[in-house]
């Protein structure tokens, strides 16, 4: 069993200067699966997600304690390359964010900062990231316009693409749909299902049925702590404490 | 009770309105003049030859050429250093003493008089450094001058790339570097280059940090290398209304190589939005 797990956290604790964000949090991630973090507003689990890819590092003054490890390797050690990590661990973020250049050049930009220079290779990348992110019919004539022409949906999607485009080992996913109407977000359901059989998924969500949907396993978050995290389908129908029940029927939260 | 509430709202906006078209009306009342008494000294012989006669006759190319020169010894001057300070204060910078102590400099080299450059200049580029009268020196002076406009565009510009583009970058393993030369810098070009321009019209005008340091009396030779001194379109016209051989008749020489200069100074204003009309386009649709 312990030989699939992809990444995990051991008594993680996460501190913003002297506020205590995250407490003591220890999380299986099981390689090709997609597990799902929810939680109210506030309960920390974007900063979990981004301590996965070190993003918070961005920030100053921040602390990270216990383990985090990405296969063997705990990736705080100070010996691990915070650049070639972020390769292996790739994000989505909330907001579609393209960069303001091409569709073509939103997917080769990955792979040139990672030292490809092989033109016939990046072509070919680029089609295969954009066919696996299910966005390529759409786009196929029209490379070489600005990828802020696209409709929201379509960016999400693009953005999914630009990510998988350095062949990363997990995907990191925060609230990828919440900007979305409806079938736009059917659409990247849909998408997460299909890359789980290669990628080890983890989303940050707010909606309850997006994650019993898409997740084989849900983490729930409460004020910086964790309080369940079991099989998606156990945890909806029968979680073992009052108060992750009453967070997914909707009576708080 | 409604009623005066409108009132007063229709004489606020009046005020407001009023304000905002007196710039207009400045600007008019300038062109005006300037057109107006200096148009009949613009001919072909004007631009294209060199003062005659003691300055009173003649045309004013070696002003023209003189201060081009220094515009462009200036924005190779400023506009390197001036981004890179920008890039540093704000993407590389933890912001501590060290950035506080930065700012404070450029603030007040912002502040500093436009004569007091000029000295400096002189002491130091014409004397110390041996660069003598010239376009070299003069540059410097004035790149000096124009650096807080130049970091103040650039910073700008800077801040107004979203976070989000660094983030999108960075999280696909692009180093911080990639980061700003790929995403950053190429978003924030438009803001860069539209203020690096203006603060450069406004260098093209000034007087008194060239009067020491680059601009001459008189000299009917053209720019050959950057040690040579120059004539220039301020400087020029200084000269001619306090101490040509004759005001009074030179009078429409004056406006008409102050129309030259503002004619100058429009353009490059003008160039910088259409250049950056042209950028923002290209980067979004």
């Amino acid at each position: 069993m312990d030989s699939n797990i992809k990444m995990h956290t051991q008594a993680l604790d996460f501190f913003y200067g002297a506020f205590q964000a995250l407490y003591n949090i220890s999380i299986d991630f099981i390689e090709n699966q997609v597990t799902a973090l929810i939680g109210p507003s506030g309960c920390g689990k974007s900063t979990y997600l981004r301590c996965l890819n070190r993003m918070n590092d961005l920030i100053p003054g921040i602390l990270v304690k216990g383990q985090t490890m990405l296969d063997s390797q705990d990736i705080y050690n100070p010996s691990v390359d915070v650049v070639s990590l972020r390769r292996r661990v790739g994000m989505v973020f909330q907001k579609p964010n393209p960069f303001p250049k091409t569709i073509f050049e939103n997917i080769a930009y990955g792979l040139r900062v990672n030292g490809i220079k092989d033109k016939a290779k990046i072509t070919q990348i680029v089609e295969k990231s954009l066919k696996q992110a299910a966005i390529w019919d759409e786009v196929k004539d029209r490379l070489n316009e600005s990828a802020l022409g696209l409709s929201g949906g379509q960016q999400q999607r693009l953005c999914i693409a630009r990510a998988l485009a350095v062949d990363p080992e997990v995907l990191l996913m925060d609230e990828p749909a919440s900007a979305l109407d409806p079938i736009a977000t059917q659409k990247i359901e849909e998408l997460i299902s299909t890359l789980s059989s290669k990628l080890t998924i983890i989303i940050v969500t707010h909606n309850m049925q997006q994650a019993a949907r898409v997740s084989d396993r849900t983490a729930f978050f409460y004020m910086g702590k964790l309080i369940e995290v079991n099989d998606t389908d156990i945890l909806f129908t029968k979680p073992e404490l009052k108060q992750t029940e009453d967070y997914i029927t909707g009576r708080f939260g | 009770m409604i009623k005066r509430r409108l009132q007063i709202q229709t004489i606020a906006f009046g005020f407001l309105k009023a304000a905002g078209l007196l710039n207009g009306v400045a600007l008019m009342i300038i062109v005006y003049f300037m057109l107006s008494r200096g148009w009949s000294a613009i001919s072909w012989e004007f631009l294209t030859q060199p003062p005659k006669d003691s300055m009173t006759a003649g045309g004013i190319l070696p002003c023209i050429m003189g201060t081009i020169s220094l515009c462009l010894m200036t924005i190779l001057v400023s506009l390197p250093i001036g981004v890179a300070s920008a890039i540093y204060l704000n993407e590389y910078a933890s912001q501590g003493r060290i950035v506080r102590i930065i700012r404070l400099g450029i603030n007040n080299l912002a502040g500093v008089p436009s004569i007091v450059f000029g000295l400096f200049g002189l002491a130091f580029f014409c004397i110390v450094l041996k660069m003598g009268v010239s376009i070299a020196a003069g540059g410097l002076t004035l790149g000096i001058m124009t650096l807080p406009v130049i970091i103040g565009a650039s910073e700008e510009a800077l801040k107004a790339v979203p976070d989000t583009y660094r983030e999108a970058s960075l999280a696909m393993g692009a180093t911080k570097w990639q980061t700003i030369r790929k995403v950053v810098l190429p978003a924030a070009f438009p803001g860069i280059i539209t203020g690096s321009i203006l603060g450069l019209s406004r260098a093209a005008g000034e007087t008194a940090p060239i009067m020491y340091t680059g601009a001459v009396f008189f000299t009917p030779e053209l720019p050959g290398s950057i040690l040579d001194e120059v004539m220039a379109l301020p400087y020029h016209i200084y000269v001619l209304a306090t101490a040509g051989t004759n005001i009074e008749t030179t009078r429409h020489l004056q406006y008409g190589t102050a129309l030259v200069l503002i004619v100058l100074v429009f353009g490059m204003n003008l160039a910088a939005i259409i250049l950056r009309s042209k950028m923002r386009k290209k980067l979004r649709i």
